[in-house]
C-alpha cells in the first residue's frame, strides 16, 4: 500500500445496494465525506462499481438524516425526545397492545438494507419473546418467488452456484432481469465470458432492456409467458433426448408429472412459439442453444418473482436444469439474482414471517429447537402475515402496532395508497430511519428512531451467491443514531428481556446467529456457518468475505449444491414442481386495456432515500417516467416527452412519456422509485394491484391493468435552489439531487405572467435578482445572485421548448460566477466561447475595452485612426475620441514597460 | 472649373458632408464654409465633457485647420449669414462680402429654447449649446456653486453631469415624471434617476418652472407647486428649435425646419438642407447618427449618384462616464408590440427589446449596451428575428455561436 501515513487507511466495507454484494473501499475525508473505490480483492466485483457504487460518496451527507428520536405530537409535528423516553414508548406500547388485544395485533416490517445481526435481534424478539410471528420484510416485494420455488424444488432456500458459474458458462440466459441496470458488476462478468470464452448470452424480457442491447438472441416474450417458455423447453429437450435421466432416477421425484403438465402448457417449438408470442426461429434457436450447451446458467430476477405465477416460474426453470442434469456443476444452474444487500441475510435469519429462524420452518421439532436455543419464552408457533396481509390487517384494524425499519412501505408496497391510509390507523406506529421524511415516517409515524447508515454500522450482509461480507463502519455515528440490532436490544431489555438481548457488539449476535445455524444441524440444513460461531470480536472484525456453507468441521471453500443430489426434502430428492399454466390475463379489466410493468432504472435505488441525494445519479433520468411503445403512444395521443396520467383501479400518477420502440404493444413501464417526498404525482406503486402468488405471497408487481391518457401542461421549467422550496399545488415536478441545493424539474399550468412575481418570490429575500421575461413566449427566468455565486434561478418556458438546466447546473455548482457568465446566463447556455468585452467605449458601434487593447497589444493599432479603421470605434460621434487616447497612451506605455 | 459649392453651417454635419465629399469628388466642387462660431467645428457632444474638465477644449476640434485647407475647403467662421438671394445664387455674409454658389447647403443647426418665463434673461440664466455657453458656465461655476439644471433630456443630464463633476451643487429640474422620457421607459429611467443621484446630482420630476428671480442676476428658481430652491447659477437645456430663419427668409419652405425630399433637396432648386436644421417626413433629428446618414447621402448625389435618404432609425446613447444608456426606435412597445425584457440589478443591466411581426422594431438598454448597433442593425434592415429570439437579448456574440 502506497497510502500515505496522514491519512487513515481505506474501510473494506461492502456496497449497500443491489445483491451483488461488491467490496467497497471507503477512505473517509475527516469532514463527513469518504473517497469510494471497488475492493481490488473482493470476490464479486474484483474492484469493480457500477453508477450507484461509484457514487456512494455523494450520499453521505446528513442534511436530510434524521439523527435524534423524535415523537409526533397531537398537532402533527414532532418533538425531539431522549432516546430512553423513545425506548420506553416503544416497548411500552408493543406490551400494553400485545397484552390487550394478543400478540397478533403487533408486527415489524424489515428491510434487505438490515444487517444481519439487526435482522436477527429483531426476528429473536418478535418470534421468541413477543410470540408473534408477524415478522415480514421488504424482501417478499423482493425475491419470495424464488425462495418458495427453492423451498418446493430443493426442500430449502439454497442457490446452488455461484458467481464463478457465471465466469464459467458457454450460455448464460437471463429471464426477467435486466441486469445491465440492476446487477451491473454481474452482467458485466456476462459480457466478460462472452468476450473471454464467447458464452452466449440470451436475453428473456417483455421489454428491449439495455441488458438486450449485448444479447446474442433477445426473446421479446409475451409477458407473464416465461412458465410456457421452460415447459416448451422441458419439452423439447424430452423429445429431442437431452435429458439426463441418470441424475432425475438418481435425485428427483415428480418428473413425469411436470413433464406431462409442461407438454399441456408447451409440446414444441410451434405451441411455444404461439404461447408466448414469440417467432418460431426464436424460439427453436433458444432451445437448440440450451441443447447444445452443457453449461448454462439461468439468472433471474424480478421479471420471475414479481409476478402471481412467480413462484411456477421459478419451479419451470428449476425443472428443466434437474431434468438435464445442469445444477451444482462448474457453468451451470438455476441462478436466482437477489435484489437487495442483504435480503439473503435476512433470509438465512428467517426474517420472514413464513420463516422460523436459520432456514427453519414453523415445523413442531424446529420451533422446540429454536426455543430451547433461545431459551424463548413465548415462541411464535406457526406463520405469520406476508407483507400484503400484513399491511391488508393493519387496514382491517386486527393489527395495532407496527415498527417499520429501514424501508418504506409506503411508497414501496401495492396499492402504496391506500397503504400509507392504513398506516394513520395504528395505535403505535415506529418507524426506524435514516431520513426525517419519507412518506413513511410522513404517514403519521408516532416515533422515530434514528438509525445509523451506510459508512456508520458494523454487521454482515450475505449476497446472492451466499457470500458473507462485513459491512464496515469509516465514519462516527451522527447525533444520537444507533445501530438498529442496539435500538431492538434496548427495546427488549425494557421488557424485561435483557439477559437474552445483552448484546454489546454485533459480533456478539453474529457468533449467536452462527451457532444457531450449526444447533442441531448435523448436515440437515443447508444453512450452517457453525465454523464462524467461535469468531473472537477482533476476527469478527477482520472476517474476510465468506460463502456459506461454512460447517465447524469441514475446510472452508466455495462451495455448489446438488450436483450429486443431497437435496434437503425428506427423502433427499428434489422435487419436479408441475407449474399452473400460465395465466397471464389473471388482472385484465376491459376499462385499463394495458399492462403496467414496473421496474427500477439504472442509476436509483428503491425510494431514492440515499442515491436521491447524489447529483451524479440525479442526472441520468431526473423524472419519473413511463415507457410505452410508439403505436399506443400514437392511439393515446402521446408525444415523447410530454406527460401522461396513467390510472389503474387502486390509483394514478401523472408521468413523463417516454416513447420507446423497446416497449411492447399493449405494455406499459414504470420505473418504481419516486413517491411523495420528491415527485408531486409520481407514485407507482399506488397504482399497482395487491395480486399475490400463492406459495410466496410475493406481490404482482409487473402486471396491473391500466388506462392512459394525454396530460397537457403549458409551461415546463426548473429550479435550482440553496433550500427546498414549495412550488404552487397543482404544479407537477421531480425533486432531483444538485450538488450544493436541490433541484426541481417542473410543469404548470399556471401563466407565464404569474410565474414572474411567483419566481421572485421563491428566490431568497436577500438576494440580487436578474429577470428575463418574454411574455408573449410564455418565458420567465428569475436567478439570484449573493456574494458573487449563483443562489438559485427558476426557468419557465412553453411545454413545447422547455428549458435546459445543464450550463445552469455548472454554474449553481461553482463556486463564483464570472461577469461574462452573468451577462448570458438567464439565457440558459454558457459563456463559455464568448470574448470578454470589457466595458464599452464606443457607445456608437458597441466596441469594448478588451478589443481595443487587444488591436494594440497586437501592433494593428498605433493611432486613433487605426483603431477607427479597424474597429470603427470612435468614428461616428467621436465623443469616445478623448478616451481612446488615453487607452492608447496607457496601453502602449505598458507595452513598452514589458517590453523593456 | 470646379462648381461653388457653399455650405452654410460649421457644425458636425457640415464637416462630415466636407469628408465625405472629399473622399468622392474632390475638385469637382470649390466649397466655402460659412461658420457663425468663432471657431474651427468642433464636436458638440463633448461639450459636457468640456465642462466636467475630462476633455480640454481643443480636444473637440473635429479637424484641424490644415485638414480643410488640405481639401482646399474654404472656411469664413466667425461670419455670419445676413441673407441669401436664391435667383442671383448668392450669399451675404456681415460685413457686406458675398459669395456666389451653385450648389447650396444649409446645415446650419439648432439653438438652445430659451425657456419662456419672467426671469429667463436674468444673467446667471445659461443654456447648453455650444463652447461659448460652456465658457460662461465654467466661468460661474465654482466649487460648491449652486447650481439648477432645468431639462431631463439627454442635454440637461449631460450638463448636470458635468457640472456635478466639476464640484457645482447641482440640481436637476425636469416636467415630466421620466428623465429622458422620449428615449427611456419608467423603469431604464428609474436606473438612470438612480445614477444621476449617485452622482451626487438631487433630481427633481414633475416639477414645472414658474419664474427665475433675482436683483441683478439669478438667485432663484421658483415652482409653480410654490416650492423654490437657491441657485447662483441655472442653465436652461428643454429642447432645440432649428436654425431655419435664414433659409425661410429667402423663400424656401420651412415648417419646423427646412423641409427637404428623400434627396435632401429643400423647395429650391440646388439648395438642401442637412443636420438639426431640415426636417425630413416630418421630422427634425437632433443627433449626430441623421446628421451622418444626411451627409453621406447628400455627398453621393453631389457626385452624381442616385442614393435617397429613407429617414434614421431614432437611437440615443446617453455619453456620459459610466453611465450607458441607448434607446432606439419603438423602445415603449405600443400595441400590438411584444417586449423582451432583461435585468440584472447586480450588473446595473436593464434591456428591453420590441419586437412586432418576428422583427424588432425598439430597444432600450441601460448599463450593457455594447450589443446596441446589433440591435440597431436589425432593426434597420428589418430582418427575421424569431430563430434566434431567445439568444437575442444576450447580445450577438451568443447568438452567433449558436449560428456556426
Amino acid at each position: 500500500m502506497n497510502a500515505r501515513s496522514s491519512h487513515p487507511p481505506a474501510v473494506r466495507t461492502t456496497c449497500p445496494y443491489c445483491g451483488v454484494g461488491c467490496g467497497v473501499l471507503a477512505s473517509p475525508d475527516g469532514n463527513g465525506g469518504a473517497a469510494i473505490a471497488g475492493d481490488p480483492v473482493h470476490p464479486a466485483n474484483d474492484g469493480r462499481l457500477c453508477s450507484k457504487g461509484s457514487a456512494l460518496g455523494e450520499t453521505l451527507a446528513l442534511e436530510r438524516r434524521l439523527l435524534h428520536p423524535m415523537l409526533r405530537r397531537a398537532d402533527g409535528s414532532l418533538d425531539r425526545i431522549d432516546w430512553d423516553t423513545a425506548l420506553d414508548k416503544v416497548a411500552g406500547g408493543f406490551r400494553a397492545i400485545a397484552e390487550r388485544d394478543g400478540p397478533g395485533a403487533i408486527a415489524f416490517y424489515l428491510s434487505g438494507q438490515l444487517l444481519t445481526e439487526d435482522y436477527y435481534v429483531a426476528n429473536k424478539l418478535m418470534k421468541g419473546f413477543l410470540g408473534s410471528s408477524n415478522v415480514d420484510t421488504n424482501s417478499r416485494l423482493c425475491m419470495a418467488s424464488s425462495v418458495a420455488g427453492h423451498r418446493r424444488a430443493f426442500g430449502a432456500d439454497t442457490v446452488p452456484g455461484t458467481y464463478r458459474d457465471i465466469d464459467e458458462a458457454d450460455l448464460i440466459v437471463l429471464v426477467g432481469s435486466n441486469a445491465a441496470w440492476c446487477h451491473p458488476i454481474l452482467y458485466q462478468r456476462m459480457i466478460a465470458a462472452k468476450r473471454e470464452r464467447g458464452a452466449r448470452l440470451v436475453v428473456i424480457d417483455p421489454r428491449r432492456t439495455a441488458s438486450a442491447a449485448e444479447a446474442d438472441l433477445f426473446l421479446p416474450i409475451a409477458p407473464g409467458m416465461d412458465t410456457a417458455l421452460y415447459c416448451g423447453l422441458l419439452s423439447h429437450l424430452a423429445d429431442t433426448l437431452a435429458l439426463d435421466y441418470a441424475y432425475i432416477d438418481a435425485h428427483t421425484a415428480g418428473f413425469v408429472d411436470a413433464l406431462a403438465r409442461a407438454r399441456e402448457i408447451a409440446a414444441d417449438v410451434a405451441s411455444t412459439a404461439r404461447a408466448t408470442a414469440l417467432q418460431e426461429a426464436d424460439v427453436a434457436r433458444f432451445f437448440d442453444l440450451f441443447r447444445a450447451t452443457e453449461r448454462v446458467v439461468t439468472c433471474f430476477s424480478q421479471g420471475v418473482n414479481q409476478s402471481a405465477q412467480g413462484t411456477d416460474k421459478v419451479n419451470a426453470i428449476i425443472n428443466v436444469h434437474l431434468a438435464s442434469g445442469r445444477i451444482g456443476r462448474p457453468g451451470m444452474g438455476p441462478f436466482s439474482l437477489t435484489g437487495q444487500p442483504n435480503a439473503m441475510g435476512g433470509r438465512e435469519v428467517g426474517g420472514l414471517a413464513n420463516q422460523l429462524a436459520a432456514h427453519m420452518d414453523f415445523a413442531p421439532d424446529a420451533v422446540d429447537r429454536v426455543r430451547r436455543f433461545w431459551r424463548a419464552p413465548h415462541m411464535a408457533t406457526r406463520g405469520g402475515l406476508k407483507a400484503v396481509d400484513l399491511f391488508e390487517a393493519i387496514a382491517r384494524g386486527t393489527i395495532k402496532a407496527l415498527w417499520v425499519m429501514a424501508t418504506n412501505p409506503a411508497v414501496s408496497l401495492p396499492r402504496a395508497g391506500a397503504v400509507r391510509e392504513a398506516l394513520k390507523k395504528l395505535d403505535l406506529f415506529v418507524v426506524s430511519e435514516n431520513v426525517l421524511h419519507n412518506d413513511t415516517v410522513d404517514a403519521g409515524a408516532h416515533v422515530l428512531l434514528p438509525a445509523a447508515a451506510w459508512g456508520e454500522k458494523s454487521g454482515t450482509v450475505t449476497n446472492s451467491e451466499r457470500r458473507i461480507s462485513r459491512q464496515r463502519a469509516f465514519l462516527p455515528l451522527p447525533g444520537e443514531a444507533r445501530p438498529d440490532w442496539w435500538i431492538v436490544s434496548e427495546v427488549a431489555r425494557r421488557l424485561g428481556f435483557g439477559a437474552s438481548f445483552d448484546y454489546r457488539h454485533p459480533a456478539d449476535v453474529f457468533r449467536e446467529h452462527a451457532a444457531l445455524s450449526a444447533f442441531e444441524n448435523d448436515g440437515k440444513r443447508d444453512f450452517d456457518i457453525g465454523a464462524l460461531a467461535q469468531l473472537s470480536d477482533e476476527a469478527y472484525d477482520a472476517l474476510d468475505p465468506v460463502m456459506w456453507p461454512a460447517r465447524a468441521a469441514e475446510p472452508q471453500q466455495e462451495r455448489r449444491f446438488f450436483s450429486a443430489g443431497g437435496f434437503f426434502t425428506d427423502d433427499g430428492r428434489a422435487r419436479f414442481v408441475a407449474p399452473r399454466p400460465p395465466d397471464p390475463r389473471h388482472a385484465y379489466d376491459e376499462a385499463h386495456p394495458l399492462r403496467l410493468n414496473t421496474g427500477r432504472v439504472r442509476d436509483q435505488w428503491h425510494t431514492m432515500t440515499r442515491t436521491g441525494s447524489s447529483p451524479r445519479l440525479g442526472a441520468h433520468l431526473p423524472e419519473p417516467f413511463v415507457e410505452i411503445g410508439p403505436a399506443d403512444a400514437k392511439a393515446h395521443k402521446l408525444a415523447d416527452g410530454g406527460f401522461a396520467k396513467v390510472v389503474t383501479r387502486h390509483g394514478s400518477a401523472i408521468l413523463k412519456v417516454s416513447v420507446a420502440a423497446g416497449q411492447r404493444r399493449g405494455s406499459i413501464f414504470a420505473p418504481i422509485h419516486w413517491s411523495g417526498a420528491n415527485s408531486s404525482d409520481g407514485r407507482v406503486g399506488a397504482m399497482v394491484t395487491a395480486a399475490t402468488d400463492p406459495f410466496s405471497g410475493q406481490p404482482d408487481l409487473k402486471a396491473t391493468s391500466a388506462r392512459v391518457q394525454r396530460v397537457g401542461f403549458a409551461s415546463r421549467g426548473f429550479a435550482l435552489t440553496r433550500h427546498p422550496i414549495e412550488l404552487p399545488a397543482a404544479a407537477w415536478f421531480a425533486r432531483v439531487a444538485v450538488a450544493g441545493g436541490e433541484g426541481l424539474l417542473f410543469a404548470t399550468n399556471e401563466p407565464a405572467g404569474r410565474w414572474h412575481e411567483l419566481a421572485k418570490r421563491l428566490m431568497p429575500p436577500d438576494a440580487e435578482l436578474a429577470e428575463y421575461v418574454d411574455p408573449q413566449r410564455g418565458v420567465v427566468r428569475v436567478a439570484a445572485f449573493r456574494a458573487g455565486r449563483l443562489d438559485g434561478c427558476i426557468f419557465v418556458g412553453p411545454a413545447a421548448a422547455p428549458p435546459h438546466w445543464d450550463a445552469l447546473r455548472a454554474l449553481f455548482e461553482a463556486q463564483s460566477v464570472t461577469e461574462s457568465d452573468r451577462r448570458v446566463l438567464l439565457s440558459g447556455r454558457s459563456a463559455e466561447g464568448l470574448a470578454e468585452t470589457g466595458p464599452v467605449i464606443c457607445a456608437c458601434y458597441g466596441v469594448g475595452l478588451s478589443a481595443i487593447r487587444n488591436a494594440i497589444a497586437a501592433g494593428t493599432a498605433a493611432s486613433v485612426a487605426d483603431i477607427g479603421r479597424l474597429l470603427r470605434a470612435g468614428t461616428n460621434c467621436g465623443s469616445c475620441l478623448p478616451e481612446l487616447r488615453g487607452i492608447l497612451a496607457r496601453t502602449s506605455k505598458t507595452a513598452k514597460s514589458r517590453a523593456a | 472649373m470646379s462648381e461653388p459649392l457653399v455650405i452654410i453651417g460649421n457644425g458636425m454635419a457640415a464637416a462630415r458632408l466636407c469628408e465625405e465629399l472629399a473622399q468622392r469628388s474632390l475638385g469637382r466642387y470649390a466649397i466655402a464654409v460659412i461658420g457663425r462660431e468663432p471657431e474651427l467645428a468642433y464636436n458638440r457632444i463633448l461639450l459636457s465633457s468640456v465642462l466636467s474638465g475630462e476633455v480640454p477644449a481643443r480636444d473637440t476640434l473635429l479637424k484641424p485647420a490644415n485638414w480643410w485647407r488640405d481639401r482646399g475647403v474654404t472656411l469664413c467662421y466667425g461670419a455670419p449669414v445676413t441673407a441669401v438671394d436664391i435667383p442671383a445664387r448668392q450669399v451675404m455674409l456681415a460685413g457686406g462680402s458675398k459669395l456666389d454658389f451653385a450648389k447650396l447647403v444649409f446645415a446650419t443647426g439648432s439653438r438652445a429654447i430659451r425657456l419662456p418665463v419672467p426671469g429667463a434673461e436674468l444673467p446667471g440664466v445659461l443654456t447648453f449649446r455650444d463652447l461659448a455657453d460652456v465658457a460662461s458656465i465654467s466661468r460661474a461655476a465654482h466649487r460648491g456653486t449652486r447650481v439648477v439644471v432645468i431639462g431631463g433630456g439627454l442635454l440637461g443630464i449631460e450638463a448636470a453631469y458635468g457640472l456635478a463633476k466639476a464640484g457645482a451643487r447641482v440640481t436637476l429640474v425636469h416636467l415630466m415624471d421620466r428623465l429622458m422620457e422620449r428615449q427611456l421607459d419608467a423603469r431604464a429611467a428609474s436606473m438612470l434617476k438612480r445614477a444621476v443621484e449617485a452622482k451626487g446630482i438631487e433630481v427633481l420630476l414633475d416639477t414645472e418652472t414658474a419664474r427665475f428671480t433675482g436683483d441683478s442676476r439669478v438667485e432663484a428658481v421658483e415652482f409653480k407647486d410654490g416650492r423654490r430652491i437657491a441657485a447662483e447659477m441655472v442653465v436652461v437645456a428643454v429642447g432645440i428649435k432649428p436654425n431655419a430663419e435664414i433659409a425661410a427668409a429667402c423663400g424656401v419652405a420651412v415648417n419646423r425646419g427646412i423641409m427637404v425630399d428623400d434627396r435632401l433637396a429643400a423647395s429650391k432648386s440646388d439648395v438642401f438642407a442637412i443636420g438639426e436644421c431640415a426636417e425630413h417626413r416630418g421630422v427634425c433629428y437632433g443627433l449626430v447618427e441623421p446628421a451622418n446618414e444626411q451627409a453621406h447621402v447628400l455627398a453621393e448625389r453631389l457626385a452624381g449618384r442616385d442614393l435617397r435618404y429613407g429617414g434614421s432609425v431614432n437611437a440615443t446613447n446617453l455619453k456620459v462616464s459610466g453611465v450607458h444608456v441607448f434607446s432606439a426606435g419603438d423602445f415603449l412597445g405600443a400595441a400590438g408590440t411584444e417586449s423582451i425584457v432583461f435585468a440584472d440589478a447586480g450588473l446595473r443591466t436593464y434591456k428591453k427589446l420590441v419586437v412586432a411581426g418576428g422583427r424588432l422594431v425598439g430597444a432600450v438598454l441601460y448599463g450593457d449596451t455594447i450589443d446596441a448597433p446589433w440591435y440597431l442593425e436589425l432593426m434597420r434592415s428589418g430582418a427575421q428575428i424569431d430563430s434566434f429570439r431567445h439568444d437575442l437579448v444576450f447580445g450577438r456574440a451568443l447568438a452567433e455561436r449558436r449560428a456556426a
